[in-house]
């Protein structure tokens, strides 16, 4: 079975404008949203309690807030988690109570209040301080693995190529939290592990058109710049388009059975990767030609290589 | 000739192949409901074995077997209900429930049969997220430590001073971080300065000329081990802890500078797991100072003398110490409540290490049949609100908990006899947990109820299960025959994987089967790369044997060069190591390295056995 039969000839690079402004658009809205709204910061970022337990029965949101802010919880956040017999509380942090008890001491207001039997799911904690460290670690472990990207495809390629690589990156990125932060989906450490792994994904797309495209351009005699990266593009589509259907594939199995724990991580995932096949088609491509790639930047490269390959 | 392997390399793949089916053929065995008793620093005998045996037999459970592994009874059961039944029941076990050394834990015990343990082959180990338990980051209170510290060298220096006879005015200060003797003159300044500096190597003096003044600051060097026995201290006394939990497999790590991890895989108590992780005390011996009657004279107003200080008992009686420590807390190796052999009474052992032993031998020899005290320092976090703002505060409680007379002279093992048995057992559970020396705070808490865990593995699985299916059933409609040999390699790697985890006993948490999921999807996209480039190589018109040739050559470099990009962001994620992250990082690297091997090595190897040196007029691609 072939769905792109024979040869694709789709002129992507003609719409280039238009990718450009949709683009931009995305990525000016997502700061805005960054800005004005910010994320959803998950606990264990900003410190502070999670307590997941489970009812027999289905139950109300509004009587188990209530018995809370009873009990001097008033700031308790309470919501259905997965089904209407699952109960999540969020607690901010208080500085100073003798912080690990009060997870303890909410478990036990639920527990008590509740003439069903009430089950601890799970509990969490993160003092203030590890999660102030977890969030300058998560920053942190995302430049250094662009920066670490930047320096390997750098050395693999010429480096506009790597420019638009990062630019790709940088842009799937931006848009992939600006997700999160029009939705306001809790964005916690399982949701950054997924905003890495769509680095290396989105990376792992652009990079196979980027070889197309220094291939095309070493091979082709003829062609401008643009004919060239058009030719390269629908050589890599049907690839492209299979490995991310496959990707999805698995990464839908993840979002509808592996349970609530893990929704945040295979949503953050299906966003990348939609965007991050986009940016490969369009992004790096489209900065190649804003920076006036020319046939030129490869040959050199590939003398380079020739002479080296020479050495005895 | 093209597209033919050497047969090293089919043997190759066949050995790698075989090597990682037998490794991961543990983990389809499941686990065991099972019951562990062990016994503290001892092995458990063939003896208590049969008794134990004999007692369920009794008691008509079925078990399942009874093994002695590693000094420990492991018994297995058919199911989770008995495990709870038998496990209170070995509890109530007359000789188990005297003797303070024996820990009695439910578990998951692997059934792995035994030729496979043999071989040392076992199942993936699973996180706390799959498995139900606690996590606890714990983190050392350092600042407490580096105080005493300085407390100590004070009442040393103090003492130094006087038997070199050199005078100084005043006491000696602490302020801020350093230590400071203020002096008369110039001379004995001086002469101060030089025989400190010889005597207290953990100190760094500088002498103030104009302000006559000696200051001490601890050096880099002190700090330093100071911050790291601290820690060590901790782990220690934190195992013993766990013991009295009676976990099965606890893990008690060190983490960063002043951090340390705890985890307890199937405790679901957490209340009474942090109370007894959380107590946080010290212990002090100390000689008693004068008569009963100074102590109440002293406790009702009357004179204190300079080189004590007045505590007060357990019972609310007053007592006076001496203000020179005999043996901290840390110097205590072990402490157990036994039977004391002579007079067939309650006692506690009580066992030093070489420094304390050392002190003790001296003090007991100048002081026989004086008293000793043992005094028991609890540290709360108490919040106060000050102005409208909370302000943490520790507050120490100090107890007398045994006020002994000293009968002979001992140094590294003694006995603290005349207790009642429940006192004994009492006394020895407070002096193995004064040996913790500084306090410590849980900063994180994760923990799993078990009803979560069980939903957690059984999506995790189904996630799996359904997203490789998917995935094998698209690429055999879209690629056919080669896409049956893709599923075939998309297999092996799905073992190989598995094989990797459980050589390496890589914890496999949820995030960790997100990566195996991942790493399914993102496999196939060598397979893909290869099979396009064939397709492409085919429609410009190459002979089959050479499409293949070139799709595999072509599409290598391409292949390498993604696989290596994501694999820098799961090294960079590995490093940022906490818990989850760390375990989606290390299948998902792994599974980069397996698929590589798989999906190009693999896929080759069957496309050259079954299409190599024929006449191919079409592929089935």
């Amino acid at each position: 079975m072939q769905i792109l039969t024979g040869k694709t000839n789709i002129d992507f690079l003609g719409k280039r404008n238009i990718a450009l402004v949709f683009s931009l658009l995305l990525i000016i809205a997502s700061i805005t949203s960054l800005a004005m709204k910010g994320l959803n910061l998950g606990i264990d970022f900003t410190g502070g309690y999670l307590i997941e337990v489970g009812y027999q029965q289905p139950v109300d949101i509004e009587p188990v807030r209530k018995i809370l802010a009873q009990s001097n919880y008033s700031d308790a956040a309470v919501q259905h988690f997965g089904s209407s017999k699952d109960i999540l509380v969020r607690i901010a942090p208080r500085d100073g109570v003798n912080s690990a008890k009060i997870s303890d001491e909410v478990l036990n207001i639920l527990k008590t209040s509740s003439a069903d039997e009430v089950q601890m799911r799970r509990i969490e904690f993160v003092g203030p301080q590890v999660g102030e460290e977890l969030r300058e670690q998560g920053g942190l472990a995302m430049l250094i693995a662009l920066f670490g990207i930047l320096i390997y495809v750098g050395l693999r390629f010429q480096l506009k190529s790597a420019f638009g690589a990062i630019l790709a990156l940088v842009h799937d990125v931006i848009i992939t939290v600006g997700v999160f932060s029009v939705t306001q989906m809790a964005f916690d450490l399982s949701v950054l592990a997924a905003i890495l792994a769509v680095i290396g994904y989105s990376l792992n797309d652009t990079v196979v058109v980027l070889d197309r495209i220094r291939e095309t351009f070493r091979s082709q005699r003829k062609g401008t710049p643009i004919e060239i990266l058009n030719m390269s593009i629908n050589g890599t589509l049907s690839r492209t388009i299979m490995t991310s259907f496959t990707t999805l594939l698995v990464l839908g199995a993840l979002f509808f059975l592996g349970g609530e724990v893990i929704h945040g991580f295979a949503f953050a995932l299906i966003v990348g990767v939609f965007i991050g096949t986009y940016s490969s088609i369009y992004v790096a491509s489209n900065s190649l030609v804003l920076m006036g790639v020319t046939k030129q930047d490869f040959l050199e490269l590939a003398k380079e290589s020739e002479e080296l390959d020479d050495l005895p | 000739m093209i597209n033919q392997y050497p047969l090293w390399k089919y043997l190759l793949l066949v050995c790698v192949l075989v090597v990682g089916a037998v490794l991961a053929l543990p983990n389809i065995y499941g686990e065991d409901p099972s019951v562990l008793v062990s016994l503290r620093n001892q092995q458990i005998s063939v003896e208590t074995q049969q008794k134990v045996n004999e007692l369920l037999q009794n008691a008509s459970i079925q078990t399942k077997s009874s093994e002695l592994k590693d000094g420990k009874l492991l018994i297995r059961l058919p199911s989770e209900e008995v495990q709870l039944k038998t496990s209170d029941l070995v509890k109530s076990f007359d000789f188990i429930k005297r003797n303070s050394n024996y820990t009695v834990a439910v578990n998951l015990a692997p059934a792995t049969p035994k030729w496979l343990q043999t071989i040392h082959a076992l199942p993936m180990y699973l996180g706390l997220d799959l498995r139900g338990g606690v996590h606890f980051l714990l983190e050392v209170d350092m600042k407490s430590a580096i105080n005493r510290l300085e407390t100590d060298l004070v009442s040393e220096m103090s003492v130094f001073m006087r038997d070199e006879k050199i005078r100084y005015s005043g006491g000696i200060k602490r302020e801020n971080d350093s230590i400071v003797i203020q002096f008369k003159n110039i001379e004995s300044m001086e002469q101060a300065r030089s025989k400190l500096k010889s005597q207290f190597k953990a100190l760094e003096f500088t002498s103030n000329e104009s302000s006559l003044k000696v200051i001490g600051k601890l050096t880099d060097k002190a700090l330093r081990d100071e911050r790291r026995s601290a820690i060590q201290q901790n782990v220690t006394t934190l195992r013993n802890r766990v013991n009295e939990l009676g976990v099965a497999e606890p893990v008690i790590q060190q983490q960063g500078e002043d951090r340390i991890v705890v985890q307890l895989p199937g405790v679901q108590d957490t209340t009474r797991a942090k109370d007894i992780l959380g107590r946080t005390a010290t212990l002090e011996f100390r000689l008693t100072e004068g008569t009963s009657a100074d102590w109440y004279s002293a406790a009702n107003g009357g004179r204190v003398p300079l080189n004590a200080k007045l505590y007060r008992q357990r019972n609310g009686d007053p007592v006076l110490l001496k203000r020179r420590l005999v043996v901290t807390g840390d110097q205590i190796n072990d402490a157990s409540s036994t039977i004391d052999t002579q007079s067939g009474t309650p006692a506690v052992s009580v066992r030093l290490d070489s420094k304390g032993a050392k002190k003790m031998g001296k003090t007991t020899q100048e002081n026989i049949k004086k008293q000793m005290a043992v005094v028991f320092i609890e540290t709360k976090v108490v919040t106060k609100i000050v102005d409208g703002v909370e302000i943490k505060d520790r507050s120490r409680t100090e107890e007398v908990i045994n006020i002994a007379t000293i009968q002979g002279v001992f140094s590294k093992q003694f006995q603290i006899t005349g207790l009642e048995s429940f006192e004994a057992r009492d006394l020895a559970l407070l002096l193995r947990a004064g040996a913790l020396k500084t306090p410590v705070e849980i900063v994180e808490e994760r923990t799993v109820g078990p009803s979560l865990g069980k939903d957690n593995i059984k999506q995790g699985y189904q996630s799996v299960l359904i997203g490789f299916s998917l995935v094998l059933l698209f690429m055999a409609v879209y690629y056919r025959g080669f896409g049956l040999i893709a599923n075939v390699a998309l297999t092996a790697n799905l073992v190989l994987i598995t094989a990797v985890l459980s050589f390496l006993q890589a914890t496999l948490t949820l995030p960790g089967i997100a990566g195996i999921v991942l790493t399914v999807g993102m496999a196939v996209d060598a397979n893909v790369l290869i099979f396009e480039r064939i397709r492409e190589e085919l429609r410009i018109g190459n002979s089959p044997q050479a499409s293949i040739h070139a799709g595999y050559e072509k599409a290598f470099s391409t292949i390498a060069d993604a696989n290596v990009t994501t694999f820098i962001a799961a090294i960079v994620l590995f490093s940022l190591g906490t818990g989850p992250i760390k375990g989606f990082a290390i299948t998902l690297s792994i599974g980069i390295a397996t698929s590589m091997f798989t999906a190009i090595m693999g896929t080759r190897a069957l496309v050259n056995l079954i299409y190599g040196g024929r006449n191919l007029k079409k592929l089935s691609i």
